[in-house]
């Protein structure tokens, strides 16, 4: 495999400027958008999109009904399908039942809604262990579920994207969507924490 | 595992949840260049998510000693997977001119 040996033989990051180069030569990219895909990924595309969406849920019944009948339609009227958020399913967080997603042959995400995944979420350790012993590796990264709380394990390996809608921390029924947006985090939204009262 | 989140705006952008989005610039360049050549047409994102796919279990099935995990090495492979596929880009054609870039004398991007 001529392909593997030179593949590590040199950095990635001379291959990826000799790629990028060809390329370009070919014109096949201009590296004037690559500058702006990344821009746009580094600096704007993050879980901003998806807390919107959950807080949305939260202070809108109807439209909660909604998301958790169809994901698609209900992010569509928000404007955050696109590249790799497609189709998404939304499941909901409750005392007795804990949903958390994963993609255990690649890194399959929600890109739109939370931004491109971080590392732990692409590691092979969270995508192998998280399938077999969830209630650990939740434990592990912080969140302790009671035995009675049943946990189902969302595989994003195909077309669809999964989204949780996490619990509605105590001590918020008084607040504005627009104040428990900040309070959303990302991890909740993949299933591996709670959201904390403000 | 997990990394603290930032309680002042974890809902912010990417970066300010305390995590960098892309861990060196060629992640990013390599990130970039898969989206843009899915969205211009020349492979489509199965076709792309397929190569990662088989990338990452060639990897599981034969851990080479050596080789730390590095989720854009694979990222990068199947670009050039798809890319050879297409007749776009030989893995040859790669390997000539990174070993042409790597002749460059040290210091060639910051002139003086």
């Amino acid at each position: 495999m001529t392909t593997n040996e030179s593949t590590e033989r040199i950095p990635a990051s001379l291959r990826t400027e000799a790629l990028e180069q060809l390329l370009t030569e070919r014109g096949l990219v201009d590296p004037n958008v690559l500058d702006a895909i990344i821009t746009d990924y580094e600096t704007n595309v993050g879980p901003l999109n998806g807390a919107r969406v959950i807080a949305k849920a939260w202070t809108d019944p109807e439209y909660r009904r909604w998301l958790l009948d169809d994901g698609t339609a209900a992010i569509k009227e928000l404007g955050f399908i696109g590249l790799q958020t497609e189709h998404v399913v939304v499941v909901e967080n409750t005392p007795t039942s804990h949903h958390v997603v994963v993609c255990t042959l690649c890194s399959c995400y929600p890109w739109q809604l939370l931004g491109l995944p971080p590392s732990w979420y692409k590691d092979p350790a969270y995508r192998a262990r998280i399938v077999k012993e969830p209630r650990k590796v939740l434990s592990e990264m912080g969140l302790e579920l009671a035995d009675e709380v049943q946990i189902t394990v969302h595989d994003s390996s195909s077309e669809v994207r999964w989204l949780v809608l996490p619990e509605r921390p105590a001590g918020t029924a008084d607040l504005p969507e627009d104040q428990l947006v900040p309070l959303i985090t990302r991890d909740a939204m993949v299933g591996v924490a709670r959201i904390e009262p403000p | 595992m997990t990394a603290p989140m930032d309680m002042e705006g974890p809902a912010g952008p990417p970066r300010s949840n305390g995590e960098l989005v892309f861990a060196e610039p060629w992640e990013s360049r390599a990130f970039g260049m898969a989206v843009s050549l899915s969205e211009a047409g020349v492979f489509t994102w199965p076709q792309f998510q397929a190569a990662l796919i088989a990338r990452i279990a060639r990897w599981r099935a034969t851990p080479t000693e050596g080789t730390h995990w590095n989720y854009y090495h694979h990222w990068l492979g199947a670009l050039e997977d798809v890319l050879a596929d297409r007749g776009a880009v030989l893995a040859d054609d790669i390997t000539a001119r990174a070993q042409a870039l790597a002749q460059r004398p040290t210091g060639h991007d910051h002139p003086h």
